[in-house]
């Protein structure tokens, strides 16, 4: 009977080693991808895209994936890079600004690993950069404001004064511009990424200062539901809003990241990944319009769907000279068109913004 | 509506989730009990509110909802900070911090839900009055509820005698005791309805005034609740004419960047001006002893235990 | 009707069994919370509370991530034992980081080990400035220190939004709201190779004996503690008020001014918008969950800091989003502070 009990108490801590063993062994040898995110995934918006990205290079890879959402950008988001790549994720993706210089050190330390990161401006040996173009659905929005304003007044939700925001900001209104000369534009800055209520009420004093198209550079529904509910028109942002405002809701600039980290995913596999800087828009997939309302006359619909084509060839640009900024100074002279650099770096509203820029 | 009237009309609604809460708030401090909770508690009003509308239709059982979310909150801080005698400002905090998790876990499903706009309930000749008609008596009913909550409690601190049983209680809890009063009961239902004011504010915001559901959606307003109160020296009327600067400046200062004004101000200074004018007005009443009892409980934060 | 009964002492076994109750009941909550979600509890109290520690670089973190706690917590208790109530630490730490963050940017592409000292000296002063305006209020108006430290948290969250968006933002930085990275002789040094733990722990760790030898080795910390138990008496003795409220602030400022410059000049490298995680706020709690104890501060840092870490890990493994970590250190938070009752008072039936 003892040395019965003795084996079976061998045997039963044999099993749980295996079991054990078989525990961490799941988490590492599966071939891992893992993803940063900033805020909850939720149902719309900046995150909520990076994730339908995901999702879809999964299904096209068949790599596993995990994820860390609501990571504060600072010394937290250097540990959960880390722990990514101490467990042998082969790619990262950290999809916020702040990630930067947390991923660029982590990085230094995983020679092996593939890290990718949005939005941001610094490279390493294996850490890649990837943005989109937004500014170029921006345009489009602008060109579909431009000629479904009746006041000539339109409006601007925005976070922070940062380049990227400005862009957006920018391109709306030469977008309106090249088809309206008189459409104006009113920007109010409510200094969050998210905040429903001040997104809201902001939205409310732009339509109440006669604006009738709106749009914004923030993280939430709450402009397209504001719109909606005053009988003007909005665009939507990051992902398609319509079910937040089936009659404002003219269409959206949409990020498209699926085929990107697929791309990306696969050539890690393979061996073949190398750090880029990817700047994508139309031609790249990265950049697209959620289906345009009917409200929008059929005419106007042609004429988008054609200057998506041109975009996405390179002929249309919507930063093309002469871009003039609000102060009189020509930015870009006639003929040409913006720099890559110059675009990284506006700090300016062009002609046709009324608000000013806080120095 | 011309831009006064929508500034008017904008100051009015987005002052409405803070003189809510704020006026719960008051009645908390004034029987002596200081709950930083709030933001959390307003998160579970929000979700609870959010919930029960979209599964009835119902708005004002959202309302209901929230509320009881709300109270039921504050029953748990009421319970380690009036029973087992926790620290106030400690629980308080873990309290925000468990609300907002929960309201963010609980609210998972409600995230992709739209509810429909509350309509505004028009008050037949009032509202014609120009200018000020539209903005303020145009309004969705929760606005008037907020008038309505303010009256009550104005009337019950200063005309009915069991608001003076609740100042005394935050004045000297152990003098009110050694007379007989109920100390611990009266702070249980001063929390309480602390916490149902807290909750109610917070199914303003999901149910009336996005009206949406998102993690976070409070975004600090329970702690400008707390700043209000102070700022309005724990009095009714201070805590509206408050709520309405506090809500004014925001809407103001959206108003100019819209117009296209220029104004060299960093944003951010004129978001700290009501918390500098709050220790402005801190310093004002508490520089002697007889206007700091006239308006401050002197018992805030304190437990209290009878031993006998 | 079950009562709770004054003891004539207070209860030594349950200074210790106190905690454990409160663990007990986590667990219980913790089994509860799981089995509704369909997650095995036993796996979700591993990855929770095991699984972050499952090597040193894991261990590392958790003292790097309890660092800034203790250091908060420790000046917070030397207040709150004689009852100054300094809520705004999370305010008084983003000063820190500002004033330690301006040197190093001062010094920018200097050498000298004089930076880093003096980064340290600019942090637990900039914190202390911070804490001196209710202090000063305090002794000389009689305001109420609790909502002016609150009220200054604030605004010292929207002056570090003004300054990395204006005079402090890297010129090179795209106009994007941070500051530049600090250069080498800015940052702290590391303790352990391989991991980001740096000297702020010894900071924190000698801040703790320092408040322990305050507290209960020093006439004047006796002082403090007799004014926190007995107002009067401590008049009646001769003990400055004023100057316990002095003291007792300022502790709080500099401490959370030194954790808030521990980051600057560790893990983050620079100065952000994000510079504190609600550290203040949080030690507040750990402050209180220690019972004002530094050796307690010690272990509550330590736990608080684990339920962070767990919290990201029940995300990867579990599937569980982020918010159950804060609803899971609301309940334990809640536990901690409601059973420490049983110290003072027993059970007992009564009929009433």
């Amino acid at each position: 009977m003892v040395i019965k009990n003795k084996l079976a108490k061998t045997l039963v801590t044999t099993a749980l080693v295996a079991v054990a063993s078989l525990f961490s062994a799941t988490s590492m040898a599966a071939e891992n991808v893992g993803f940063v995110y900033v805020s909850p995934i939720g149902d719309a918006g900046w995150t909520y895209q990076h994730d339908l990205g995901r999702l879809q290079m999964e299904k096209a890879t068949g790599v596993t994936t995990k994820y860390v959402e609501n990571v504060p950008e600072g010394p937290d988001a250097e540990r959960v890079i880390r722990e990514m790549a101490k467990r042998g994720d082969k790619v990262i993706f950290a999809t916020s600004f702040g990630y930067m210089n947390p991923m660029l050190k982590v990085s230094k330390q995983f020679p092996n690993t593939a890290f990718v990161h949005a939005t941001g401006y610094k490279m390493g040996k294996n850490m890649g950069l990837y943005n989109a173009r937004f500014y170029e659905g921006r345009y489009l929005t602008g060109v579909i404001a431009g000629e479904m304003t009746k006041s000539n007044v339109l409006g601007y939700v925005a976070a922070f004064p940062i380049p990227e925001v400005l862009q957006g900001i920018n391109a709306f209104i030469q977008g309106a511009r090249s088809v309206n000369p008189k459409a104006e534009l009113r920007v109010i800055w409510v200094n969050s990424w998210f905040d429903p209520g001040k997104e809201r009420q902001a939205s409310l004093t732009l339509m109440s200062q006669d604006a009738d198209v709106i749009t914004h550079h923030t993280d939430s529904t709450a402009v397209v539901q504001a719109a909606e509910e005053k009988g003007k028109y909005a665009f939507g942002y990051h992902s398609d809003m319509s079910k937040y405002g089936s009659k404002a809701h003219l269409t959206a600039t949409t990020h498209h990241w699926g085929n990107y980290y697929t791309k990306v995913v696969k050539a890690a596999m393979s061996g073949n990944w190398k750090p880029e800087n990817i700047w994508g828009g139309y031609k790249e997939g990265m950049i697209a319009l959620a289906p345009l309302n009917p409200a929008i006359p059929a005419e106007l619909q042609s004429r988008i769907a054609s200057m998506e084509k041109q975009i996405a060839a390179g002929t249309l640009h919507p930063f093309k000279g002469p871009v003039v900024d609000q102060d009189g100074k020509t930015r870009v002279a006639a003929g040409q068109t913006m720099s890559d650099g110059d675009l990284s770096g506006m700090d300016y509203y062009v002609q046709g913004v009324v608000s000013k820029l806080a120095k | 509506m011309s831009i006064l009237e929508s500034i008017l009309f904008e100051t009015i609604v987005a002052g409405t989730p803070l003189i809510i809460v704020a006026l719960g708030q008051l009645i908390a401090e004034k029987a002596g009990v200081l709950n930083l909770g709030a933001e959390g508690m307003m998160a579970m009003g929000a979700i609870a509110g959010f919930a029960v509308t979209f599964h009835t239709g119902n708005p004002w059982l959202g309302v209901l909802a929230g509320m009881v979310a709300g109270a039921l909150m504050s029953f748990l801080f009421a319970f380690v900070v009036l029973t087992l005698m926790a620290n106030q400002v400690a629980s308080g905090l873990a309290l925000s911090i468990f609300g907002v998790g929960l309201s963010a876990f609980i609210g998972k499903p409600y995230e992709s839900e739209i509810l429909a706009t509350v309509p505004t309930w028009r008050i037949p000749l009032l509202a014609d009055i120009p200018i000020i008609g539209g903005p303020i008596f145009n309004q969705q009913p929760l606005i008037y509820l907020s008038w309505a909550i303010f009256g009550g409690i104005a009337w019950f601190l200063y005309k009915s005698r069991p608001g003076l049983l609740l100042r005394a209680v935050g004045e000297s809890p152990s003098s009110a005791h050694s007379i007989g009063y109920p100390v611990i009961r009266i702070r249980y239902m001063a929390t309480l309805f602390g916490g149902a004011m807290a909750g109610i504010g917070g199914s303003f915001l999901s149910v009336f005034y996005t009206p949406l559901w998102v993690e976070g959606m409070v975004a600090g307003r329970g702690w400008i609740a707390i700043a209000l109160v102070v700022f309005a020296t724990w009095r009714p009327f201070r805590v509206m004419v408050g709520a309405y600067l506090f809500g004014g400046v925001m809407v103001a200062q959206l108003f100019v960047q819209g117009s296209g004004l220029e104004i060299n101000i960093p944003s951010q200074f004129l978001s700290a001006l009501p918390y500098l004018a709050t220790i402005i007005v801190l310093v004002i009443i508490s520089r002697d002893q007889n206007t700091v009892r006239l308006n401050a409980p002197v018992s805030l934060g304190q437990p209290y235990r009878p031993d006998a | 009707m079950l009562r709770l009964e004054r003891r004539a002492e207070a209860s030594a076994v349950m200074s210790y069994a106190s905690p454990l109750l409160a663990i007990i009941l986590m667990l219980i909550g913790g089994l509860i919370l799981f089995s509704a979600l369909g997650k095995d509890p036993i796996e979700g109290f591993r990855i929770f509370f095991i699984s972050p520690l499952s090597d040193i670089y894991g261990v590392a973190e958790l003292f790097l991530k309890a660092t800034p706690l203790m250091l908060v917590a420790i000046g917070l208790a030397v207040g709150f034992r004689a009852n100054i109530w300094n809520i705004g630490a999370e305010g008084q730490y983003i000063m820190g980081g500002v004033a330690a963050s301006a040197v190093a940017l001062y010094f920018y592409e200097s050498e000298g080990p004089h930076i880093l000292f003096l980064m340290v000296v600019a942090g637990g002063i900039g914190g202390m400035l911070w804490a001196s305006v209710p202090a000063f209020l305090k002794t000389r108006f009689n305001t109420n220190e609790i909502l002016v430290s609150l009220m200054l948290v604030y605004v010292a969250q929207l002056a570090v939004s003004w300054l990395v968006h204006g005079p402090m933002m890297d010129p090179e930085g795209f106009n994007f709201p941070q500051s530049r990275m600090f250069e080498e002789s800015a940052l702290l040094p590391m303790l352990v190779e391989g991991t980001r733990l740096n000297a702020a722990f010894l900071f924190a760790l000698s801040a703790l004996v320092v408040g322990y030898i305050f507290m209960y080795r020093s006439f004047f910390g006796f002082q403090m503690q007799v004014a926190g138990y007995a107002k009067d008496a401590a008049r009646y003795a001769g003990f400055s008020a004023k100057r316990m409220i002095w003291i007792g602030l300022l502790s709080g400022g500099g401490m959370a001014g030194i954790a808030g410059m521990s980051e600057v000049a560790g893990p983050m490298g620079q100065l952000t918008e994000h510079v504190s995680n609600n550290y203040g706020f949080a030690g507040i709690i750990v402050a209180f969950v220690a019972r004002l104890n530094p050796v307690g501060i010690f272990f509550a840092s330590l736990l608080m800091a684990l339920l962070y870490l767990g919290g990201e890990q029940a995300q990867q493994y579990m599937n569980l989003p982020s918010s159950i970590s804060n609803v899971f250190q609301g309940m334990l938070l809640l536990f901690l502070l409601g059973s420490d009752v049983f110290i003072n008072y027993r059970l007992k039936w009564k009929n009433s």
